[in-house]
């Protein structure tokens, strides 16, 4: 357990010295830029699968809380020009409060049910946003990026290297809470929720604590978008594919470890980069859609679940 | 054969009524449960049994006053924190947590429902869970997953993780049902075993014989009313408890 521990905090170490070479060292800006999308989507579905798959409780709501960490950086950014980390840093407060109110109004109702009120929440909050003048409204806003700060050379390799500050962030914070009590609290409730009320859990306060940290990280992760992309508008912010996306990544890595989620969002995140520069923007959806499809059917666990399962049979195998 | 009546009774239920709709489940039970007793509880299906320790344990929710344990009104407290001051219960269906192992399970209960003392390790934690394991004859399945388990096992299981919680009352919803009858004495010893703990266990039943070995007090419920309470003997002898049974 402590060689683990050890292991992961130069893990974790060694990426970000690795991020931080290649902005010194690799001059081209499109790497970074392919590479943001990448991060930002470990961030969203380790995130994902802090309520979804340590609690088992499946969230639509993802693009809701991106799309408002995009808009807090926006109204922040227009109304007092406040620097990238102050953007994030509300973001991130906004997604918890959020959380917590989504959790309180939603969370006593079981399964099916909370999910279909995240629907709801991400069109509650796009409608509002859309006929919100200030900033933009339907037609969206574009936002000129301040001058980038030293040490980085360009504001995509500083947004890149923010995002993955945000990866890791999410990975500690996410591997906390499954080795700790909260963690084994979320895994009992999940399994059953009366008996793990009867055993002692306070089920509705985990679940509500499992959903504001879960939002609070999704909406930071969107707060870079805005100046990443220069421009904001509510139909892209509040695009049902993070939503989707998120949950695919979730479920195709495997949420019943932390680096599940990490997996899927990198083998599916490059995937659909790759597929969006080849072929077109609009095959790395269908691509998804196969993909879950094999999944669900082949892994339900995931291909954590599915290297479990591999090393299980080795074993039983050996003796 | 019952305990004295001089003590305060651990568990009050007075004037208890649970409506569902139109249907009336549990119609003004009152009934006091004395510290240390054995307490039986029998009657036909649907005729509320569940529903009342439904009421006990904080699955459902009562009016004021009608449910006092310990002295204290308890019939607002969330089902977690009634655990925590000392109610536990197994379920008729066993409710495993089934992503995890036998030993998990009793964790759980350690982690959540004993007061946590920063000092105690969860090396020590764990040991606690494997001596009530060893109890319960369940050592050797401590790292199985709990999906390995047979009935009786199960059963087992339910109660060990019942126990966990250091409960002062456990009520047992049909422990027995679904066994045979070897496993049947098995777990009415387990529950004997308890009892000598100071705990008091309510224990639901069907099977006659372990009621009646097991109880110091019986309790029949018919359509939510109480029927007849008092001695295993006097209230197998009852007429309307028979009646209720047999049919007339």
């Amino acid at each position: 357990m402590k060689r683990n521990g050890i292991f992961f905090w130069v893990g974790a170490a060694v990426f970000l010295i690795a991020i931080a070479l290649m902005t010194k060292l690799i001059t081209n800006e499109y790497p970074f830029f392919a590479g943001y999308v990448i991060l930002q989507f470990i961030v969203l579905a380790v995130a994902w699968s802090i309520l979804g798959g340590h609690a088992g409780y499946v969230n639509f709501g993802t693009s809701a809380f991106f799309g408002m960490g995009v808009y807090t950086a926006v109204f922040l950014f227009k109304v007092a020009g406040a620097p990238l980390l102050v953007q994030i840093a509300a973001a991130a407060a906004v997604g918890a409060l959020m959380g917590f109110a989504l959790g309180l109004l939603t969370l006593r109702m079981q399964g099916i049910f909370f999910s279909i009120a995240t629907i709801a929440l991400t069109i509650v909050i796009e409608t509002s946003i859309t006929n919100w003048r200030y900033v933009g409204g339907a037609a969206g806003i574009q936002l000129q990026r301040p001058p980038v700060t030293w040490p980085f050379s360009g504001y995509v390799q500083m947004l890149f290297f923010v995002q993955a500050v945000l990866v890791v962030l999410a990975v500690v914070v996410s591997r906390y809470i499954q080795n700790s009590w909260i963690g084994r609290g979320l895994q009992a409730l999940r399994d059953d929720e009366l008996a793990a009320e009867c055993t002692g859990v306070p089920t509705l306060r985990l679940k509500v604590l499992a959903c504001v940290v879960s939002g609070a990280l999704m909406c930071a992760a969107g707060a870079p978008a805005a100046m990443y992309l220069q421009y904001a508008d509510p139909s892209s912010a509040f695009n049902l594919n993070y939503s989707v996306s998120t949950l695919a990544m979730s479920l195709i890595g495997g949420t019943a470890h932390w680096a599940g989620p990490i997996v899927g969002a990198i083998l599916l995140g490059t995937t659909q980069q790759l597929l969006t520069v080849t072929i077109s923007s609009e095959v790395n959806v269908l691509v998804l859609g196969v993909m879950l499809v094999l999944f669900v059917v082949a892994a339900p666990e995931g291909l954590i679940g599915l290297l479990r399962r591999i090393r299980r049979h080795r074993r039983e195998g050996k003796q | 054969m019952t305990p004295p009546d001089t003590s305060a009774p651990l568990l009050q239920i007075s004037g208890l009524t649970k409506r569902f709709g139109g249907f009336t489940a549990l119609d003004n039970v009152s009934v006091d449960i004395r510290p240390g007793e054995r307490f039986g509880l029998i009657g036909p299906n649907g005729s509320g049994k569940t529903t009342l320790i439904n009421c006990i344990s904080g699955a459902f929710r009562t009016e004021a006053r009608t449910v006092v344990f310990r002295g204290e009104d308890i019939t607002q407290l969330p089902a977690h924190v009634r655990t925590r001051r000392g109610i536990a219960r197994s379920f008729q269906i066993p409710r495993p947590f089934k992503s995890m192992t036998v030993v998990e399970n009793l964790m759980v209960a350690l982690d959540f429902a004993v007061a946590t003392d920063p000092l105690v390790s969860a090396a020590h934690r764990h040991d606690t869970a494997m001596s009530i394991l060893a109890g319960m004859g369940l050592a050797s399945k401590a790292d199985a997953s709990a999906t390995t388990l047979s009935q009786v096992e199960l059963r087992k299981m339910e109660l060990a993780r019942a126990m966990a919680t250091r409960p002062k009352l456990l009520i047992s919803d049909e422990a027995m049902a679904g066994l045979s009858s070897s496993e049947v004495d098995e777990v009415l010893d387990l529950l004997m075993s308890l009892a000598d703990q100071d705990i008091t266990v309510i224990m639901i039943e069907h099977i006659m014989q372990a009621v009646m070995r097991f109880s110091q007090r019986v309790m029949c419920l018919d359509a939510g009313k109480i029927i007849a309470i008092g001695a295993p003997n006097e209230v197998m002898a009852n007429q309307r408890v028979q009646e209720a049974y047999l049919g007339t």
